[in-house]
């Protein structure tokens, strides 16, 4: 228990409360109002890939700790229609990992009125101003795939050579044979030969990923095999994920009821779908595009740090 | 052999791929925002010392290898084993030229060696990180001449050849780096 110093230095720290600043400026300048939702609350998710941790208080009552505060911010957008930020910590039952603490600082925002295209813009605009960012590059999910790898995500043939070229690749060649999610094959593959091809020096958004990946975004109305989803990568990093969100409250339970079989399958603890934000989305969410950017990661880029826990006061195994 | 959880990887820790015992190397977890999370780990191949790079599914298992390592004396070669003593239970364990490799020039009786061990059969011997040889052929050096002049090849009473410094002459003993390879000094007599 020696090592009870911070391994973040002074000037890092110095640089987090910076741009805490300048992020809180930013969006004070376009009318975004800041809010702070809880962190305990009596809904987890029920994505299958993401675990909360959950506590109890003296009456028993479990409450779950938030792994973002979107059901929270969508209650209020609903409720008056204004655009919000939120700067918190949320917590995730993950292992520790050079980019990922369990417990880490979100940037979420939901901006009323616009949509992916939008908001991918105000992103950049973000990113220079607070992080000298170059321009932002846009990239669809499918392009990306066709440049890097020669093979169509959205189709069958293009995912059948896909995952003929994982079942022929050393690294994973020992269970792609076996592997039948096409979702798990694509992620695979996008995280194998597609990000490692992204620039390094300009922030790219990835968008329109496949419709079975949609999450909380809208299916784009065009071309239904894909959602108005996005991703923010910058310097090797998965910097945001955002969403032209998904309002239809029909839909979100069927999503809903979807993520809890699939819990299910994988003999994943039970997580009850949150009846607020049905609720609330069917009094009516007021167009709006929104996304998660981790705070900690943007940080990293500006600080040049290759560790999450050279930004962070205390990380998981010093807390 | 007990299975191992992705999420209990970590560097040493020693697991069956390929057939074949593996070290852990280096172990990345990927967990994007949304969709399954990966470990990119590296892992060195114990039988043919190859580092490679595999990609698992988070929470899979993956089969546990029964390898030990020893620190072990070694004793004598009979032509077809070398053979290394455990010093406080006087066990011996037989290594043939397979799982010695290598060592087999850096070898000195009673140095202490790491054997690894994989279903109790030797399949690899480290040699200790510096090891004192006794020089057995060399080209007499120039007199008055100082070290760091590129040197000159020595044969040493294992057969391992080494550059030395010019002013090193034969049946002197040196020290020598056996992961380099490399002269690190005279060794008093």
């Amino acid at each position: 228990m020696s090592d009870w110093r911070s391994k973040a230095t002074l000037n890092v720290l110095k640089k987090r409360a910076e741009l805490l600043r300048q992020l809180r400026s930013f969006f004070f300048e376009r009318d975004v109002l800041e809010v702070d939702t809880p962190l305990l609350c009596q809904h987890g998710v029920t994505d299958r890939h993401i675990e909360n941790l959950s506590t109890r208080d003296s009456q028993h009552n479990l409450r779950y700790l938030q792994t973002s505060p979107e059901y929270a911010m969508k209650r209020l957008l609903a409720q008056y229609g204004h655009s919000l930020y939120q700067l918190s910590h949320v917590v995730r039952d993950d292992p520790v990992g050079r980019h990922h603490n369990p417990e880490f600082m979100m940037l979420e925002w939901y901006r009323v009125g616009f949509d992916d295209d939008q908001l991918i813009a105000e992103i950049g605009e973000l990113l220079m101003t607070v992080a000298d960012a170059p321009p932002l590059v846009k990239l669809t999910y499918q392009d990306a795939f066709l440049q890097h790898m020669q093979c169509d995500p959205l189709t069958p043939a293009g995912i059948k050579a896909i995952h003929q070229r994982l079942k022929d690749d050393e690294r994973t060649k020992d269970w792609m044979a076996s592997e039948s999610d096409v979702d798990t094959i694509l992620q695979v593959a996008f995280n194998l030969y597609v990000e490692p091809q992204l620039s390094l020096s300009q922030p790219t958004a990835i968008t329109h990923f496949p419709a079975s990946q949609a999450a909380l975004a809208q299916i784009d109305s065009k071309n239904p095999s894909v959602a108005r989803r996005f991703e923010i990568y910058w310097e090797g990093i998965e910097l945001a994920n955002g969403y032209y969100e998904l309002s239809d409250s029909v839909e979100q339970s069927l999503r809903f009821n979807k993520d809890i079989a699939a819990r299910e399958r994988a003999q994943l603890p039970y997580r009850a779908a949150d009846c607020f934000l049905i609720a609330a989305l069917e009094h009516g969410l007021p167009p709006c595009a929104g996304v998660a950017m981790g705070f900690d990661r943007l940080l990293m880029i500006k600080t040049k740090e290759t560790s999450i826990e050279r930004v962070i006061p205390f990380s998981y195994t010093s807390a | 052999m007990a299975n191992y959880s992705t999420n209990e990887f970590k560097g040493g820790l020693k697991i069956m791929q390929d057939g074949e015992p593996c070290s852990i190397v280096e172990n990345e977890m990927v967990k994007p925002g949304k969709g399954q999370a990966f470990n990119r780990v590296k892992i060195r191949k114990l039988i043919s010392g190859k580092v490679v790079e595999k990609t698992f599914k988070s929470g899979e298992s993956v089969e546990g290898a029964d390898v030990i390592e020893l620190e072990l004396a070694y004793l004598y070669n009979d032509g077809e084993f070398w053979h290394f003593m455990n010093n406080e239970t006087f066990e011996q364990v037989a290594a043939d030229a397979k799982a010695v490799g290598e060592a087999e020039k850096w070898l000195v009786e009673q140095d202490v060696c790491t054997l690894t061990l994989w279903e109790g059969n030797p399949i690899n011997v480290q040699p200790p990180n510096f090891v004192e040889l006794e020089i057995t052929e060399t080209d007499p050096g120039l007199k008055g001449d100082t070290a760091g002049t590129g040197g000159k090849p020595a044969t040493l009473s294992t057969g391992a050849v080494v550059r030395v410094p010019l002013f090193v002459q034969i049946g002197e003993v040196i020290k020598v780096d056996t992961r380099s390879g490399e002269y690190v000094s005279r060794v008093q007599k």
